[in-house]
């Protein structure tokens, strides 16, 4: 039997109840082996807990992470259930935390966002939940934790539902949020149902996860796009010398042999020949996977083009709005030049301006500041050295994102999520 | 697949592939100097695949290297040498002998002596000597609790370090692959697969594997709740016997710190039954390297080890 692959990401600081919410769902999942186990009765032993498991430590990989009890960076955890496999990207809230949630949201098809039932929806709450809609995660799933210490009450829970209602309706592009009562410590409503909230008859945290509907679309729905990798061409021998294959991973929709295309940005025309695999050639394919495509015509493609159906083409433009999460503590500023990566272009980019910053409290965009710190998040208008070629973030997540990179130390600075042409 | 369905989807396992595909491919096409780490194990068994995959019909893009300790089964030495010659691709081993030969590396004493540690040495001289700016490794995220933080390209500074409090941020599927002279990255295109998921796609794609993982009789002696193979120069200590057991092995390591375990799984179906079955992880059940300390990955990481 094929299973689906979920992806879903958390976030929260170890108050939250956190790393005891994820250790819980994989020891009541049956997903922690013996030889953890024994790992993490030793250390809650030397932590002083007599006889209890401390789930918390399940999930602490690094040894300061042990030793202060904090989480440092984003952790991926794998486990499976016979209806689904899952790969949750755990996010520390307590520092660089809007960092590392935009990291773990990037990729993730669900959100599950803490709440602490005592002390309401905080602002790391309302932080999680715009970034996750921010970043085109459509599913949330608000966990209540903690309900054992609120005398797992019905009517706190309802206050809790309509205060996150409240600020959650201002938030774009949420298709569902869910909300469950849990208490992670207990194992109540994770995987097993609660005995204490008889009230609650909604799901459980595991089965809804089991069961939830990610976002699809057929891929005949959305448009083709290919940015292009790789060239294919070997050298020596007769039948090598012909060959010229275009190696990529379809981002998005669907290619058949035949399909007239075009390569952007240049715009030339041509017709796919053949979709090569090394499992053979195939008459259709469909993101996301990874191909080989031949050309009926020469022409001259390099790495970081972009294949796709004439009549559905993406925005090509050097000048693009976007919103950008800032990474490091060296603002960004007007006039600034960054290495911009944009499916497989490489690129410089220029910060022409800075139109607004997010306030994540009252989800207003404040005027212009004079730059964006670290962990804000702005619209920012950028110029490019080359042409891109790309489609708005909020219709596609491939061709919608970049990243900037500092040209001297390096390192990954931001994430931006393209808006439009500027 | 068929488009002609009202849901078309890639199976879990097809995902993982094209994804592993898709990060190989950006490897090839950033870096000046790519090297892929083979060691005849599952998991670099499955790199190659990938790399055909990815890659075919060209030959691929980089050689391989084998971190040779001079304490590997030589089921699984003939195995590399025949697995490369079949691809037509090039091998460099780097010997950790050499390295202790040379005065690079010390050899440690005792029954308890391993070559585990000496291996950091010999790979990063070799990655120095050759001038490899990124390696391919088969390491997974779901092995050990330190490798659930890193990147699937993984930083290293000039002294082959890694970071783990210090990492680039990794998003959606855009790899940052800029690095300065002498710093080099590790790559990981099967961070998000499970040991699971390694033997269901061993299976799926009918790959040859070397005979130890499968059932056979050995000699073996126990020792801290392992299964060790034999071999001439062990030193055993007190109480310890060698005894003949029917074992296969879940890793491929050095002969001197992986365990076996006793299994009659004799096919690649019964070895998937086994492992989803399982209730003890790879690393926990079978090598002693990670028994050291709470922290003994994340300590050699933080080294350079693979």
């Amino acid at each position: 039997m094929t299973l689906d692959l979920l992806r879903f990401t958390t976030a929260g600081s170890v108050d939250d109840g956190k790393s005891t919410l994820i250790g819980r769902l994989l020891y009541d999942s049956k997903q922690v082996f013996e030889d953890q186990l024994e790992h993490v009765a030793l250390a809650s032993e030397r932590r002083g807990g007599e006889g209890t498991l401390d789930l918390a430590l399940l999930t602490d990989g690094l040894r300061a992470e042990r030793e202060q009890g904090i989480t440092i960076d984003v952790a991926y955890r794998y486990f499976a259930t016979a209806r689904r496999r899952f790969i949750i990207a755990d996010c520390p809230g307590h520092r660089q935390y809007t960092r590392n949630m935009v990291t773990g949201a990037s990729t993730a098809d669900v959100s599950v966002v803490l709440l602490d039932a005592r002390r309401g929806v905080l602002e790391q709450s309302k932080r999680h939940a715009f970034i996750s809609a921010l970043l085109g995660i459509p599913e949330m799933v608000v966990a209540v934790n903690k309900m054992d210490l609120v005398e797992h009450s019905r009517e706190r829970f309802g206050e809790l539902v309509s205060e996150f209602g409240g600020f959650a309706e201002r938030l774009s592009g949420v298709r569902s949020i869910t909300y469950i009562p849990m208490s992670a410590l207990n194992g109540d409503n994770v995987v097993e149902r609660s005995p204490n909230m008889g009230w609650y008859d909604g799901p459980v945290l595991l089965e809804h996860l089991e069961q939830v509907e990610v976002a699809y679309d057929h891929p005949d729905e959305k448009p083709a796009r290919f940015p292009v990798q790789w060239v294919i061409r070997p050298a020596g021998g007769a039948e090598a010398e012909d060959y010229r294959g275009y190696s990529g991973q379809l981002a998005s929709g669907a290619l058949r042999r035949g399909d007239e295309v075009t390569v952007l940005p240049g715009g030339g025309r041509t017709r796919i020949a053949a979709i090569d695999t090394f499992d053979g050639e195939l008459e259709e394919a469909m993101a996301p996977m990874s191909l080989t495509l031949r050309l009926e015509d020469e022409l001259d493609i390099s790495r970081g083009e972009l294949i796709c159906h004439p009549e559905r083409a993406p925005i090509v433009a050097r000048e693009l709005a976007a919103d950008v999460c800032w990474m490091t503590e060296e603002p960004l500023r007007p006039g600034s030049r960054y290495v911009l990566k944009h499916t497989s272009r490489n690129a410089t980019a220029v910060v022409d301006e800075i139109d607004d910053v997010v306030d994540v409290h009252t989800l207003e965009r404040d005027p212009p500041p004079a730059e964006l710190a670290l962990n804000d998040i702005g619209r920012v208008r950028l110029r490019t050295s080359s042409p891109l070629a790309f489609d708005p973030y909020t219709s596609n997540r491939r061709t919608g994102s970049f990243i900037l990179i500092d040209e001297s130390s390096n390192r990954t600075v931001g994430a931006g999520m393209i808006a439009a042409a500027a | 697949m068929n488009l002609t369905a009202t849901r078309p989807q890639l199976s879990h396992l097809r995902a993982l592939e094209s994804e592993a595909i898709h990060v190989m491919r950006e490897v090839a096409a950033e870096f000046e100097r790519p090297v892929l780490l083979f060691s005849g194990g599952k998991d670099s068994i499955v790199l190659l695949r990938l790399a055909e995959k990815a890659f075919r019909p060209a030959p691929f893009p980089f050689p391989l290297m084998h971190v040779d300790t001079g304490h590997n089964f030589p089921e699984v030495i003939e195995f590399r040498d025949r697995r490369v010659a079949e691809l037509g691709e090039r091998l460099i081993v780097a010997s950790v002998q050499e390295s202790i030969d040379k005065g690079r590396a010390v050899e440690e004493t005792g029954p308890r002596a391993s070559r585990n540690r000496l291996q950091t040495v010999t790979l990063l001289d070799a990655i120095a000597e050759h001038g490899f700016d990124a390696a391919f490794g088969g390491a997974r995220r779901d092995e050990e609790r330190a490798r659930a933080k890193e990147r699937v390209f993984s930083f290293r500074d000039d002294f082959g370090q890694w970071d783990p409090k210090n990492q680039r941020p990794e998003l959606w599927n855009l790899y940052n692959g800029r690095i300065a002279r002498g710093e080099h990255v590790r790559v990981f295109p099967l961070s998000n697969w499970t040991e699971l998921d390694v033997w269901e796609y061993i299976d799926q794609e009918q790959l040859e594997v070397p005979s130890i993982y499968f059932s056979h009789e050995r000699e073996v002696f126990r020792r801290d709740g392992m299964v060790y193979a034999w071999r001439a120069g062990t030193e055993l200590l007190d109480g310890e016997e060698i005894t003949s057991e029917r074992v296969r092995y879940r890793t491929v390591g050095d002969m001197s710190c992986t365990g076996g375990v006793v299994s009659e799984a004799a096919t690649l179906e019964e070895i998937v039954l086994e492992i989803a079955a399982t209730r003890l992880t790879e690393r926990g059940e079978t090598r002693a390297d990670d028994r050291v300390s709470e922290a003994a990955m994340e300590d050699r990481k933080k080294a350079g080890y693979f």
